[in-house]
């Protein structure tokens, strides 16, 4: 049986009834000890028997067409078994929920570094020694890599908002922020690269591979080869970091399948390091433009942000930069366009938080040239801008908590410390503190579970859902915990096969909402059946360590069943979805030490305080803060991709030169949760939490350098570079 | 990569080996074996070498070619008189690579050019003739001083920044046997029009030790700027010795990386400062001759003024003067 979910209005906080103590609670990941002894088996090293090897080749030219590929300059060399792929090979991987195969070519390049074959040997060594020697002739056109002077410009629909008047309020106006900033492109840079083993048996494809979302990752699979679904399976129970970058199957997983095809034995693809970069998603550069405008309270009356950001020629997905801007603050005056340069460079595509990442580096720097300006303290001005309701839609929120945020973290900062521009020293660094807001759009999507409970008092829950480090094993296993009245050990989480019922997958900060309110229904239709065997009615029902109460009737699980009980849970998002508008806030505060000679900056601490709604482990919610957090010191200071003028090559592709902070670059980092349950998310009352720590930190940086030392640094990121030349010598 | 004979060293001699290229720690090697940047036919492995001894006395220091790194900056004779040296070490790479890197591997690990490991790139120091990409291309990283037409590229150590200052000599042990000492000013060649030619290091020869005289006392510097706090290359580092006598720089030995092809050091700078009485105005004239003739490529331009601060932010740390 299904029980089936539409979120169509408020649902009854059963968690807070239930009484078990598995939810919130923070849990260690329960197969963190597997990961952390190298027992977690990822793509990379599975094993088959007489299994050979795949190596991606890369384009050398930007743009062009392969006229000829000389198979015969490397089918001589040792261990050579072929050259495949060519026709069905993509030029870049599916776009996030895609569901159908990518773009795939035909030999035209569009890129430099875009995949054309894939070489097949009997070791990964002979592999890549045939990949870097083949030869292949190209009829190669010239290329517009440069977003800034390209000729091809896309407004996309729905990127362009006219409300009120923005110029009339930016002439009328007290005070006025009218500033431009940059982003760097980015790389995912997920530790585990992207890899995959095709075996076939007959016409039934196993892939092993590194993905975010089987369920449409299967349809993309199956569409790229051109045969059933049906016929495809995707196994992917541990992902090494996903940030977007898996979110669509890509080129080493199509190029598997179609080599195992022909060569009838197991292909395994891994990428190189530098494949990573040039091959899949990277985030767009951008060029934004933010004009605030406020009367003489500080009140905001108009709100301008215009951005440029590029992709390919006919690749849908464009950066949303100003998601957030559309209801972070108000102002009846707003004003929003977006265009998308078409150029060659690698393919654009979801990097975590799409849009919020670099969105607000822009929009939470100008509040604070705006705080500047009108003179009032950065937190206090942010406040009083908070809407009542979402400035453009009318819409209320489900829950906006950005205020408590602000206020907690100001107090727990210390922020009251905060010096003026420049008046803080100590030896060599110039010392000051910055604040920026975090707002991460909050989504729930379909998706199945199933799951079981047995007599013995264990349980399982099934799903396609993935876990990419998270911690979906751990929260699932503890919605089934709770809900079902067991102990979390009690409960096994078998994730990562299609096989398993389709889950939303992990992206867009969804995941634990979405596949969690699932898995909570299943549990939930168990515990009907549970109270009619009891006697009692489901809402009567207690369930704790194996036990049964309700109707004056006590009784262990086991009495009760008689055999496993086994239910699907099946929630889809409804009319809250359109009724309210739904987010995650949250704020940020930051201390930097900026180096009076040579303009390093280093972060000496920060806190982070967000609103997500119910914290469904109080661990894996503070990691995922964590972990935005660094990404946002990264964003803020080292982390940018760097182009070839040229030839629009990625210069940068490796982490010697991609600079993602270390160890050092982070200094101890403070978390907090404010109370919030949001009745119009989904039954859980979550909401989502895994890009709401990046949304706003690297401004927080950003803004805490000016404090420090008086340079705004417009142009992301802000290496020694920027920032020694506007210190005195 | 490309297949290749591996053979272990055993005794000295057979690191001499025609066509053969000698491993390490691998460090390097093996990162541009696999971009094929390098291609060897045969590695020797000479890590059974007996190269590993650090041996102090009251003139200098001997190091075995083939101490690590870590062990290299935690010796505490090291640590004692020679800082500028374990300073430097400990400001590169990371505690992994450390441990596995070894003295001679680090002396001799290529540019982080990154058209260098592109071999679908032009490069005149990977393929002789083919043109110098980085010219006209992505150069934040690459040389101001000593940079030639056919390549600009930098030598990224660290630790062979102090041994410059500390007018350190290679020991090479010639495919005949004969050892020789080498300074690093003669040891490192600029790349002029043949910049696939770094070393004076011919077919068959071993590095086996590195000889550093005792340094005067002074006071020990080194500083490195980078992107991130651990694990970059240096944009500009410093390192170095000096002493002051009498209110007077009594002598000072300094050299500067991440900006020359390889570790940069100036006599006429040093010459400069010895005699003076450290001020602000001296330090200026010590950046203006370190720099006269350094050349921007563009994205590196702020290497100039970057090297003018940190040089004398360096002084004024040794001297102890800060106007
Ligand atoms: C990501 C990364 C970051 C790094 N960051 C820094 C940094 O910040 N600062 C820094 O200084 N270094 C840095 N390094 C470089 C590191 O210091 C070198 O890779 C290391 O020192 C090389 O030593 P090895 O023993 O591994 O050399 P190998 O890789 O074994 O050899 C390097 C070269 O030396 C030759 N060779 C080795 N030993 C001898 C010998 N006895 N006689 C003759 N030839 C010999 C080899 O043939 C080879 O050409 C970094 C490296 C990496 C990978
Ligand atoms: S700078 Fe030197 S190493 Fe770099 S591309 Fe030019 S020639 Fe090659």
């Amino acid at each position: 049986m299904t029980e089936h979910l539409k979120m169509d209005k408020v649902q009854p906080r059963m968690l807070d009834e239930t009484g078990q103590g598995a939810i919130t609670v923070p849990m260690d990941r329960p197969e963190g000890r597997l990961k952390v002894a190298g027992q977690a088996t990822y793509a990379a090293e599975y094993k088959a028997e007489n299994m050979a090897y795949g190596v991606l080749v890369r384009a050398t030219i930007t743009k062009g067409q392969v006229t000829s590929i000389d198979e015969g300059s490397v089918t001589s060399l040792p261990g050579v078994l072929g050259v495949f792929a060519t026709g069905k090979m993509p030029r870049s991987p599916a776009q996030g929920t895609a569901g159908a195969a990518p773009i795939q070519p035909e030999g035209r390049v569009d890129y430099f570094g875009q995949p054309i074959a894939v070489i097949v040997a009997e070791s990964f060594e002979q592999a890549r020694h045939a990949a870097s020697n083949l030869k292949i002739a190209y009829e190669a056109e010239t290329a517009e890599t440069d977003p800034e002077t390209a000729s091809e410009i896309d407004v996309p629909d729905g990127q362009l908002l006219d409300q009120g008047d923005i110029e009339a309020a930016m002439s009328d106006a007290a005070f006025t922020v009218d500033a431009t900033y940059t982003t760097p492109p980015h790389n995912s840079a997920a530790m585990e690269p992207h890899a995959s083993l095709a075996e076939w048996h007959g016409d039934n494809l196993v892939l092993h591979g590194a993905y975010q979302m089987l369920k449409f990752n299967r349809e993309e699979l199956a569409d790229s080869l051109g045969i059933d679904p049906e016929k495809v399976r995707i196994h992917s129970p541990y992902v090494g970091g996903g940030f977007g970058g898996k979110l669509g199957i890509s080129q080493e997983a199509i190029a598997a399948a179609v080599a195992a095809r022909e060569l009838k034995r197991p292909v395994r693809v891994v990428m190189a390091r530098q494949q990573v970069f040039e091959m899949t998603m990277r985030r767009t550069e951008s060029r934004q433009r933010v004009r605030l405008a406020a009367d003489k309270d500080g009140k905001i009356t108009g709100l301008a942000h215009e951005d440029r950001v590029s992709n390919l020629p006919e690749e849908g997905f464009s950066e949303p930069t100003a998601v957030a801007s559309h209801f972070l603050y108000g102002g009846e005056n707003r004003f929003f366009r977006q265009e998308v340069a078409r150029i060659h460079r690698t393919t654009a595509g979801s990097v975590r938080a799409p849009g919020e990442a670099i969105g607000q580096l822009a929009l939470e720097c100008a509040m604070d040239e705006l705080a500047e300006k009108t003179g009032i303290d950065p937190v206090q001005l942010r406040i009083q801008n908070i809407p009542e309701k979402h400035p453009e839609s009318g819409l209320p929120f489900s829950s906006n908590s950005l205020a408590q945020c602000l206020t907690d973290g100001a107090e727990r900062f210390g922020w009251s410390e905060r010096k003026g521009v420049g008046k803080r020293r100590e030896g060599e660094w110039f010392v000051g503190m910055g604040v920026a807001s975090a707002a991460r759009t909050n989504i729930l999507m379909e998706s199945r579970a199933r799951v079981t409970l047995n007599p013995d008092g264990t349980a399982l829950v099934e799903t396609d859902m993935t876990d990419i480090g998270t911690g979906t094993y751990a929260i699932l296993g503890q919605i089934a915990a709770e809900m079902l009245g067991l102990p979390t050990e009690k409960v096994t989480v078998e994730l990562g096969d299609t096989n398993l019922p389709g889950a939303s997958g992990s992206g867009g900060s969804w995941g634990a909402a979405s596949a969690g309110s699932s898995v909570f229904l299943g549990a939930k239709a168990i515990r009907s059946k549970i109270a009619k065997s009891l006697g009692c009615a489901p809402e009567e029902l207690r369930l704790k360590d194996g036990i049964a109460t309700g109707a004056n009737n006590r009784r262990p699980l086991a009495e009760l069943m008689s055999g496993p009980i086994s239910e699907e849970g099946h929630i889809e998002p409804g009319t809250t979805m359109e009724e309210f508008a739904q987010s995650g806030f949250g704020a940020h505060f930051c201390e930097v030490g900026v180096n009076a000679v040579t303009g390093e900056v280093r972060v000496r601490r920060m806190l982070a305080v967000f609103a997500a709604g119910r914290i469904l482990n109080e661990k894996t919610a503070r990691s995922q803060g964590h972990g935005g957090m660094i990404w946002g010191i990264g964003s803020a200071l080292t982390e940018a991709i760097e182009h070839d003028p040229r030839d629009g090559r990625i210069v940068n592709h490796d982490f010697a030169e991609y600079h993602m902070p270390v160890h050092l670059d982070v200094p101890d980092l403070d978390v907090m949760f404010v109370e919030e349950l949001d009745d119009h998310s989904n039954p859980l009352q979550s909401k989502g939490i895994g890009e709401l720590g990046l949304s706003g930190a690297g401004a927080a940086v950003a803004n805490a350098i000016y404090n420090a030392c008086g340079v705004r640094v417009r142009d992301y990121p802000a290496t020694p570079d920027k920032i020694f030349p506007h210190l005195p010598e | 990569m490309r297949s290749f004979e591996y053979i272990r060293a055993s005794k000295p001699e057979d690191a001499v080996r025609s066509g053969a290229t000698i491993i390490a720690g691998g460090t390097n090697l093996l990162d541009l074996m696999k971009l094929e940047v390098m291609t060897p036919e045969t590695l020797v492995d000479v890590t059974r070498l007996d190269m590993k001894s650090i041996d102090a006395d009251d003139d200098g220091v001997r190091i075995g070619a083939l101490v690590t790194n870590s062990d290299l900056a935690a010796d505490p004779h090291i640590r004692r008189d020679y800082a500028v040296l374990s300073r430097a070490l400990l400001a590169g790479a990371s505690g992994q690579l450390r441990n596995k890197a070894t003295t001679g591997g680090n002396l001799l690990q290529r540019t982080r050019c990154t058209y260098f490991t592109d071999t679908s790139q032009p490069c005149n120091k990977r393929d002789p003739g083919s043109g110098c990409a980085a010219i006209g291309g992505k150069n934040r990283i690459l040389a101001i001083l000593g940079a030639s037409e056919k390549c600009i590229a930098t030598h990224p150590s660290d630790m062979a920044v102090a041994m410059r200052a500390l007018d350190a000599r290679v020991e090479i042990r010639g495919h005949d046997g004969e050892i020789r000492l080498a300074t690093l000013d003669d040891f490192y060649l600029l790349p002029g029009g043949n910049p696939e030619k770094e070393t004076i290091l011919g077919e068959g020869d071993l590095i086996t030790s590195i000889h550093i005289p005792k340094p005067e006392p002074g006071k020990h510097i080194y500083r490195k700027v980078r992107d991130r706090s651990s694990y970059a290359f240096a944009l500009v580092s410093v390192g170095g010795v000096l002493g002051i006598e009498g209110g007077k720089i009594a002598h000072a030995s300094l050299a500067f990386g991440g900006l020359a092809p390889r570790p940069w050091r100036n006599a006429e700078l040093e010459h400069a400062l010895v005699g003076q009485t450290p001020d602000a105005a001296l330090f200026d004239r010590a950046a203006d001759i370190l720099l006269a003739d350094a050349k921007g490529q563009g994205d590196n331009d702020f290497k100039i003024p970057l090297a003018r601060r940190t040089l004398k932010a360096a002084l004024r740390e040794l001297t102890g003067v800060s106007q």
